[in-house]
């Protein structure tokens, strides 16, 4: 398939601005990596000042500015900024760019057997959007009055009335999201255009069944948040009082303008996104998942149709179930009940899946490689994270245990050793495919045990925090006396972060020598079934030296009177 | 802007008693230890669900109670099944996996369970509990303490009918940040013997009905003890209710980010143990505010 | 380039019956349709939360100072425009570049004319009246809605212009192609109309 004319591509095409899916993958990948231990040194800092509130933060606190942290103590506002960059980047840059834009631009289109992504243009346009967005954001952090600082659920009024950051917050976010909104038409129409020849819906693995769900929600779920973000940049900008109600008095200062405006309006847009953001984010880790456990069981996904169903489900109905973040903004019980049992249903298809995944190990032949060990640490860790949004999403718990801790170790779980671990699986599952080396399995173990300790040494101490009634958000949250007696808590937290932080250095040594020296490999290492192992390793442009032809489903692993234990998508039967 | 009106607040605390609450108000992360030596707060603090000192927070806690114990079975059971495959389905040579392995339908009856679990959950135990908490508002019967609370960047104020037992129009032109936080509008009458307050005061026995608003942007007034928690939102007046069963000196703290200094946004809630201490409270705080004094020398002996 | 051994970029598939960029593009306004929908929901939620009296109760038919004069003379603009667009699509479907590109430089002078309406008869009027974004929530959300149904209208133009221009290059190689694009430049436009048919009677005309 590859034509003549691409080798002759300068530098620039091939490299910087090139329309091919795997380039743009691998830069997104990079970039989101980057972004994810950015945002991830901000959260190391940020726990500092909880560990040990107005001590003068060690070594980086020399060189931070006066107006930010005098002394090396960092200031209230500047612990906000953190905190509202730290999940603004975690999710926006970080985490959708990584699962999505890296992993559904790379793999999605070799699974279904395509030459490249339908409109390979769009895909280089959706890359170079995200990435300006992702620098403006970056800038925030040089404006006077420092990044946004209102959290990165940006609640109007406070943040129509922030500093200047939370303008180029907003301008950021619109580039975020019209970049998501180019790489979701495309993911939707490679999908559905692009498949190999005898790849049927009910054949395609479950990671690109994953990434098309995902594709529709942020194809439906972004625009309201764009409105969102337009109405209260306009709001800051050009005089408008969309989020803000009469008769506000700001500092002791009457706001004599014409108000008018509803602060609730905000976290029904925003919120309108944010939930099925929420599946956004999980559901490529799930999709890797579901490739990493029957590749190394050697047997068949448990139940695929099954897990197909729930995932249709569980995107249709994430558009029913945002207002349970706003239990407490004095909605009527109706309206709780509501929402209240649109999550309760919406938990069921998450415990199919999780459910079917787990019963696939039962009577495999298991091979403890490490995307494994990543995918099997994975699923406990997503049932602490779906466990604890119980609470959450009964409105009577939720009075109690709302805007505590409690939210943030429940969320974390689902985000930090959930997803990333899901995702922690795919570079190691997938990183032969990419570069046509291993990476080496001793450092690759070394940082699961570390990462797993230290997760659970971070994000569990939170849900005793949140039961002791410790508010999130809290620059020092001794101020308070069921703060003071759980601060120990905090101590021990902030250690498992910073030890997290340290658990990251085998990954990146790994994920760059191995590069140059991981252990070579053939197109198929893992002897799986699906159609991207058909591919030569590194895949060529276009992809596929003969194009594929589809005979049967992703997973036949162990099919009984064959002499392989597996039987490739594009192989034909043996007579 | 708050700096400065923290630094007023500050002026008229160090006149009333000696820079008891100074630390917490202008000096950052350092506040904890100063005013905890001012004020003890009551009940036994740790790791768990910390004291429940309220009426109806009992049913929140065993929510909670069944909830976790709920999820800690299934975890376990969840965990001890994967464990389980783990050893007796590691890869060993000479033996392969079976595809697509005959099971009973466990995983159908799990999935059935925690829907019926649930549904049990939504309707039989958080529905009657969010009915009280926000349906079964108390009465003139019940013979509630209406209190009016004003949120602001970063405190609280509490606000009294007093002897007539009508509160005082207010319109966000009377504010003044320390004589009258709550802009009371000085031409009305009802609003003459209003009682203002920095403190939350209440009484065993008689439940606490609040008028929660706010000035400038969403704070959330969270009393964990009480179990009790609404987010007030600009340009609403939203109810809330609670009612304690035993006396003593607890802390409300804000739950929502409202700005820089959020995490100074602590009030006091004071429960008397008899009506007549509360009302003795309540003639001494209006007897103090008709002497004119920006403070009440009461307020810091606690 | 891949783009050209990519199938269905012209020829439909099988399945959806559409070409890839046609199916795109009714993707792409879907979400445009959740983008307005977005706006038309605040503009309940706020209309019906507004305050019954005061300074911030929601203005009344009469005190927005809304001329449906110029607004309707404004739709009928739109609507001649998207009949000038289909006669541009239909003249390439019939191999008449020359017309075709004359259909589309009509659509794109109505766009124009759309535009110029709505700005010095209207957005510069009531900016010098007083009525500016910070009036009252109203005209916040009258500007913020039809600045960005404008805005689609500018985008709109530059396609146009770059299909009459530059783009048209595309004709001498692949005019099936070409008339596709003409085809979802079409969808595109016909859905700003839909949205200034809704956006026209909420703000001009309902109470």
């Amino acid at each position: 398939m590859s034509n003549e004319a691409d080798h002759h591509l300068g530098f620039w095409r091939k490299y910087v601005f090139s329309t091919d899916h795997k380039v743009i993958g691998i830069q997104y990948t990079i970039t989101s990596l980057v972004f994810l231990l950015f945002g991830f040194s901000l959260l190391m800092l940020m726990r500092w000042q909880l560990a040990y509130p107005g001590r003068e933060i060690p070594i980086l606190g020399k060189f931070l500015s006066e107006s930010i942290a005098p002394g090396g103590v960092m200031l209230p506002e500047f612990y906000n900024s953190l905190g509202a960059m730290h999940g603004t980047i975690m999710v926006f840059l970080g985490v959708v760019p990584l699962g999505v834009g890296g992993f559904g631009n790379y793999f999605m289109p070799l699974q279904i057997g395509a030459p490249d992504m339908a409109f390979p243009k769009l895909n280089m346009l959706s890359y170079w959007v995200y990435a300006v967005g992702g620098l403006i954001m970056m800038t925030g952090f040089f404006v006077p009055g420092g990044a946004a600082n209102s959290g990165w659920t940006a609640y109007p009024p406070l943040a129509d009335i922030a500093t200047l950051g939370q303008t180029v917050w907003l301008i950021g976010m619109v580039f975020l999201i019209t970049s998501s909104l180019f790489g979701s038409v495309n993911f939707i129409v490679t999908i559905v255009h692009l498949r190999a020849r005898g790849l049927t819906m009910f054949r395609l693995p479950f990671f690109v069944w994953a990434q098309f769900v995902t594709a529709f929600l942020l194809l439906l779920a972004m625009p309201p948040l764009e409105a969102a973000g337009i109405l209260q940049l306009l709001d800051r900008v050009a005089g408008t009082s969309f989020f803000m109600p009469e008769g506000l008095v700001i500092s002791g200062v009457h706001q004599v303008g014409a108000g008018g405006g509803s602060p609730i309006l905000w976290q029904h847009l925003f919120w309108f996104l944010g939930h099925p953001e929420v599946y956004v984010l999980l559901l490529p880790a799930m999709g890797i998942v579901a490739e990493v456990i029957p590749a190394n069981t050697r047997k068949p996904l448990f139940g695929y149709k099954s897990i197909v169903y729930s995932v249709l489900f569980l995107g249709f109905m994430s558009f029913i179930v945002w207002a349970h973040h706003m239990f407490l903004t004095g909605m009527g019980t109706t309206m709780s009940t509501f929402f209240a049992t649109t999550t309760m249903i919406i938990s069921l298809p998450s415990v199919v899946i999780l459910t079917a995944l787990a019963l696939s190990l039962y009577k495999g032949a298991i091979r403890l490689t490490v995307p494994m060990l990543f995918a099997l640490a994975f699923l406990p860790m997503l049932g602490i994270g779906g466990l604890t949004g119980l609470p959450l999403g009964l409105p009577a718990s939720d009075i109690y245990l709302h805007d505590t801790y409690y939210v943030i170790g429940h969320f974390h779980y689902v985000v930090a050793p959930g997803i990333v671990f899901g995702l922690f699986a795919g570079i190691y599952h997938w990183y032969p495919k990419v570069t046509g080396r291993k990476m080496n399995e001793t450092l690759g173990r070394i940082h699961f045990v570390l990462s797993f300790v230290f997760m659970n040494m971070v994000f569990m101490p939170m849900f005793f925090q949140g039961m002791a009634g410790v508010s999130r958000r809290l620059y020092d949250q001794t101020v308070y006396t069921h703060g003071s007696a759980v601060q120990d808590l905090t101590v021990l937290s902030s250690w498992g972060a910073w030890c997290l932080g340290l658990a990251q250095i085998p990954f990146i040594l790994n994920f760059f020598l191995s590069i140059w020296k991981g252990k070579a490999v053939d197109a198929n290492p893992w002897q799986a079934t699906t159609l991207e192992w058909a591919a030569p390793s590194p895949p060529p442009h276009g992809n596929f030296v003969t194009q594929p032809v589809v005979h049967r489903g992703p997973y036949e692993y162990s099919v009984p009177d064959r002499s392989d234990d597996f039987f490739p998508q594009h192989a034909l039967a043996e007579s | 802007m708050s700096v400065r009106r923290l630094s007023w607040r500050t002026i008229v605390v160090l006149v009333g008693s000696v820079g008891s609450t100074w630390l917490s108000t202008s000096a950052f992360g350092q506040g904890a230890g100063a005013d905890e030596a001012a004020v003890t707060i009551d009940g036994e603090y740790g790791y768990g669900l910390p004291p429940d000192v309220s009426v109806h927070g009992h049913e929140i806690d065993r929510l909670i109670n069944v909830l976790h114990l709920f999820g800690f079975i299934t975890l376990v059971g969840w965990t001890a099944f994967m464990g389980f495959c783990l050893v007796r389905y590691r890869q060993r040579p000479g033996r392969g996996a079976t595809y697509k392995p005959r099971i009973k339908p466990v995983h159908i009856y799990f999935v059935v369970f925690i829907a019926v679990f649930e549904l049990i959950l939504d309707i039989g135990f958080s529905n009657p509990v969010l009915a009280t908490a926000k349906q079964k508002l108390p009465t003139e019967k019940d013979r509630p303490i209406h209190v009016r609370v004003m949120a602001e960047q970063f405190a609280w104020n509490f606000r009294y009918a007093g002897p007539d037992g009508r509160f005082g129009r207010v319109g966000p032109q009377h504010v003044d940040q320390v004589m009258n936080p709550f802009g009371v509008d000085p031409d009305d009458p009802n609003g003459e013997d209003d009682i203002v307050s920095g403190e939350l005061h209440a009484a065993v026995g008689r439940p606490v009905l609040c008028q929660l608003s706010s000035k400038d942007v969403i704070h959330s007034f969270s009393i964990p003890v009480m179990r009790v928690k609404q987010d007030v939102i600009p340009g609403m007046r939203i109810p809330m209710w609670f009612e304690a069963a035993s006396p003593g000196t607890y802390e409300i703290a804000c739950a929502q980010l409202c700005g820089n200094n959020h995490y100074t946004m602590k009030a006091l809630l004071v429960i008397h143990d008899s009506e007549q201490a509360y009302e003795e409270w309540l003639a001494s705080k209006a007897a103090s505010e008709l002497d004119d004094e920006e403070f009440d020398e009461d307020e810091f002996e606690d | 380039m891949s783009a050209d051994v990519l199938p269905y970029t012209v020829k439909p598939h099988p399945i959806t019956g559409l070409y890839s960029g046609k199916f795109g593009m009714w993707l792409f306004l879907a979400s445009e349709v959740m983008l307005f929908g977005a706006f038309f929901s605040s503009y309940i939620l706020l209309k019906f939360s507004a305050p019954s009296e005061g300074a911030a109760a929601w203005p009344t038919h009469d005190e927005r100072h809304l001329s449906w004069v110029v607004a309707g003379a404004n739709t009928l603009v739109l609507i001649i425009s998207s009949v000038t667009m289909v006669m541009a699509w239909l003249s390439l479907k019939g191999n008449n570049l020359a017309k075709g590109r004359l259909f589309l430089g009509v659509t794109a002078a109505l766009a124009s004319l759309f535009l110029a309406f709505k700005i010095f008869l209207e957005y510069i009027p009531h900016w010098h009246e007083g009525y500016t974004t910070s009036h009252s929530v109203f005209f916040g959300l009258y500007y913020t809605m039809t600045g960005l149904h404008g805005l689609h209208v500018i985008g709109g133009i530059l396609v146009m212009v770059y299909f009459i221009g530059p783009g048209s290059k595309l004709w001498r190689s692949d005019p099936e192609y070409y008339t596709n694009r003409i085809e979802c430049t079409g969808l595109y436009w016909h859905f700003v109309d839909l949205v200034w048919i809704v956006l026209f009677p909420t703000l001009y005309l309902m109470n």
